[in-house]
Order: C-alpha cells, then sequence, then structure tokens
C-alpha cells in the first residue's frame, strides 16, 4: 500500500491505518444504533404496514360484502316485483273471464225474462181475444135472433135450430165482407 | 479547521490539502476518544434514533409528516434492498440494512452540512468496523443455513465447475469470500468520501488562498468557489450513493450466502 506521504512537515501518516478508538467507539455505536433501531423503530413501522395492509383489505372486504347484499336485496325486489305483476295480470285475466260470464249470465237471463213476458203477454191476448170472440158471438147471436124473431116474427126457441140460424148468419157475414 | 488556519498564515505559499488535514487532535487533552470523528459518529447515532423513534412511535394507519418520512426510508431499504435482492426471508435482515443504511448515509451527509463539515467515514477505522460487521453476517447466516462444512466446501469447490478449473478458481473464490468483499467494502467508502472532502478542501481552501493574493488571482478566486459550491452538489450525490451501495452489497452478499449454490 503506498503511504500518503506528502504532509509538509515531512510527517508520514496512513490513513488506511485506523485509529483504536475509533474502531471500539464505531463498534459500539453501530451496535448501539442497530438494538435501538430494531427494538423501537423497525417493529413500530412492520406494524404500521401490516395495520395499513388490513385496514386496505378489510375495507375491500366490507365493500364487497356491502356489494354482494346490494345485489341479493335488488334481486330480491326484482323477484317480488315479477310476481307481484304476475299476481296482478292473473287477476285482470280472471276479472275479465268472470265479467265476461257474468254478462253472458245476465244476458241469458234477459232474453229468458223477455220470452217469458212475451209468452205471458200472447198468452193472456189469445185467451181475451177468445174470450171477446166467444161473448161477442153469444152477444151477437142473442142479438141477432131477437132481432130475427122481431123481424119475421116467428119463434125459434128451439135450442138447435137457433143456433143452427145463428151460424149460418155469421157465416154468410163473414162471407160478405 | 486546522488547514483553514494554515493556509491563511502568511509569509508561506499555499500549502495544498493532505492527510494532515484529517487528523484531527483531541479536543480534551490528549483522550483519543474526544475527536471530532468520534463525537460525530455519536451524534449520529443520537439524531438516528431520535428521529426514527419520533417518526415510529404512532405508527398510525394515516401517517403524519413526519412519520411519512421515517416510514419512506424505511420502506426504501425494505423493499428496494432488502426484499428485491434477499427475497422470502428477508423481513430478519431488514434492522441491519436499516441500521446500516441510515448509519452511513447520516455520516457521510456530515461531510457537506455546515459547520460539521467532516464525513466521518473518511477515517478508515469506521468503515472497517462497518464492513466486519457485515462480513460476520454473511457468513454467520451462511455457515447457519447450510452447516460449516457444506458452506466452506461451496465456496471453495464451486459445483458445475470442471475439477481442472478447480486449481484457478479455488484460491480466488476464498480470496474473495474472506479477504476482496469486506476489504473493497470498507475501502470503498472510506475512499470516496475520503477524496471526496480532500477535493471540496483543494477548491475552498485554494480559493480563500488566491482571494488573499495579487488583484489577477484575487479575480480567479470566484471561480475556485464556485467549483467548490458545484462540488458540494456531486458530493450529496456521492454520499448518498456510497451509502447506497453498501447496504446494497451487503443484502447481496447475504442473498448469495442464503442462496442453495453460490
Amino acid at each position: 500500500m503506498t503511504r500518503f506521504d506528502f504532509a509538509a512537515e515531512g510527517e508520514k501518516l496512513n490513513p488506511l491505518i485506523p485509529h483504536t478508538s475509533e474502531i471500539i467507539v464505531g463498534a459500539v455505536a453501530f451496535s448501539l444504533l442497530f438494538l435501538v433501531l430494531r427494538s423501537k423503530v423497525v417493529p413500530m413501522f412492520e406494524k404500521a404496514f401490516t395495520a395499513r395492509t388490513e385496514a386496505i383489505q378489510g375495507g375491500m372486504e366490507r365493500a364487497e360484502k356491502a356489494q354482494l347484499e346490494a345485489q341479493q336485496a335488488l334481486s330480491q325486489y326484482n323477484d317480488q316485483l315479477s310476481k307481484a305483476r304476475e299476481e296482478a295480470q292473473t287477476l285482470r285475466e280472471e276479472a275479465r273471464v268472470q265479467g265476461v260470464s257474468i254478462v253472458e249470465e245476465l244476458r241469458a237471463k234477459a232474453q229468458e225474462e223477455a220470452a217469458r213476458i212475451t209468452a205471458a203477454a200472447h198468452a193472456s191476448i189469445e185467451a181475451e181475444r177468445q174470450q171477446a170472440v166467444t161473448s161477442l158471438r153469444n152477444e151477437v147471436g142473442a142479438l141477432a135472433v131477437e132481432l130475427a124473431s122481431k123481424i119475421v116474427g116467428e119463434a125459434l126457441d128451439d135450442q138447435a135450430r137457433q143456433s143452427r140460424i145463428v151460424d149460418r148468419f155469421l157465416d154468410d157475414l163473414e162471407k160478405s165482407k | 479547521m486546522l488547514a483553514l488556519v494554515r493556509s491563511s498564515a502568511e509569509g508561506e505559499g499555499f500549502v495544498p490539502p493532505s492527510t494532515k488535514d484529517f487528523e484531527l487532535p483531541p479536543i480534551f487533552g490528549d483522550n483519543p476518544f474526544t475527536t471530532k470523528p468520534i463525537f460525530l459518529v455519536i451524534f449520529s447515532v443520537i439524531l438516528i434514533s431520535v428521529f426514527f423513534i419520533a417518526a415510529s412511535r404512532k405508527a398510525a394507519i394515516v401517517p403524519s409528516k413526519l412519520q411519512f418520512a421515517g416510514e419512506s426510508v424505511y420502506a426504501f431499504v425494505r423493499n428496494d434492498l432488502a426484499k428485491d435482492v434477499i427475497g422470502h426471508e428477508f423481513l430478519r435482515f431488514v434492522p441491519y440494512l436499516f441500521t446500516l443504511f441510515t448509519f452511513i448515509l447520516v455520516n457521510n451527509l456530515f461531510g457537506i452540512i455546515p459547520i460539521i463539515q467532516f464525513p466521518t467515514m473518511s477515517h478508515v477505522g469506521f468503515a472497517y468496523v462497518l464492513a466486519m460487521f457485515t462480513f460476520f453476517v454473511f457468513h454467520y447466516v451462511g455457515v447457519r443455513k447450510h452447516g460449516l462444512y457444506k458452506y466452506i466446501k461451496e465456496i471453495m469447490f464451486m459445483p458445475g465447475v470442471p475439477k481442472a478449473a478447480y486449481i484457478l478458481i479455488t484460491p480466488l473464490e476464498i480470496l474473495t469470500f474472506f479477504l476482496v468483499r469486506p476489504l473493497t467494502l470498507s475501502l470503498r467508502l472510506f475512499a470516496n468520501m475520503f477524496a471526496g472532502h480532500l477535493l471540496l478542501l483543494v477548491f475552498i481552501l485554494g480559493g480563500e488562498h488566491l482571494a488573499q493574493g495579487a488583484l489577477g488571482l484575487k479575480l480567479v478566486s470566484p471561480f475556485a468557489f464556485g467549483i467548490g459550491i458545484v462540488l458540494t452538489f456531486f458530493e450529496f450525490m456521492v454520499q448518498c450513493l456510497q451509502a447506497y451501495i453498501f447496504t446494497l452489497l451487503t443484502a447481496l452478499y447475504i442473498a448469495g450466502a442464503l442462496a442453495d449454490e453460490h
């Protein structure tokens, strides 16, 4: 090793030769620093790093869970909504069917009633007509006989003859119409 | 300080800064434990301890500015040096690498901090101590991992090499592992700090000397100071780089000792 011997006073100083005091102090100081940093500083920084990692991971897990829950709630609501829609649809369908049948029923009833009323009216009209015809015939007969007997002067007391004459008279009457 | 006094003494020519400028006498009497470098080392230990204890005290999830500053340095050593180089077993070496990096960095930076202005590592004794620690650490790790016999054997007879080559490789490997590594580690750090300090002395003391000379020389002296300032920035870079390199090489040696094949 070359000696750095360009000192002005001719002293020979070799910077590669260490001072004993410096070796001792250097070793002790470095060891002390090592112990301090290892026991006080490194664990704390590691703790902070771990806590930070956990906080970030925990936050992410929480967010994922919340998202999952939200999705579940959403699908649940969607299910309920579609179920409600289906129910409404069936109800509407039922109501429509029921309405149609009610209208049909009512119409049938009304027609029946109308038919019944018409039939009753026909019957009563027929009966009345019959009655009128009968009574008219009787009256017309009596009137005609009375009239004829008065006019002819002939007593027509024989019942059979009388009615035969009336009938003939009426027939003639009808024919002459 | 001595150099400053000497170069401004009248009547003599410019005395270039030399190794004498690194020979700082004890401050209290003849006690060799009271020199400036020794005080600086002790000061650095207090400084680093106080700063990092204050920064890590709360260990909050959301860091304060102080904690963030401390954490950044720690995370740099932990992730970029230890984790990337050593791999999955890195965590137990982080305290050592962290101490190494901060200790060297602060002591190097003393070289450009006003008033202090002396890089402790330009005294080779401290660099030797650090290299010695690293030397023991990585050999210890290797022996613990592989056992003494296998560890030595793998250093001496590198697997996968033709037998004849051992004549050349074995002495080289032994030299590398037991002499070259600690020596280069310490001398690299020491020489960089030593040369850097010397360089700054040359330009700043030279500038001062020129300022006291004739008029023509006075005009030149600002340039010397200017270069001195530029070199101070350069030194800052070198000081950080050397702290990084020392720590990186230590991590590499540990990784090598842990590896299954050297």
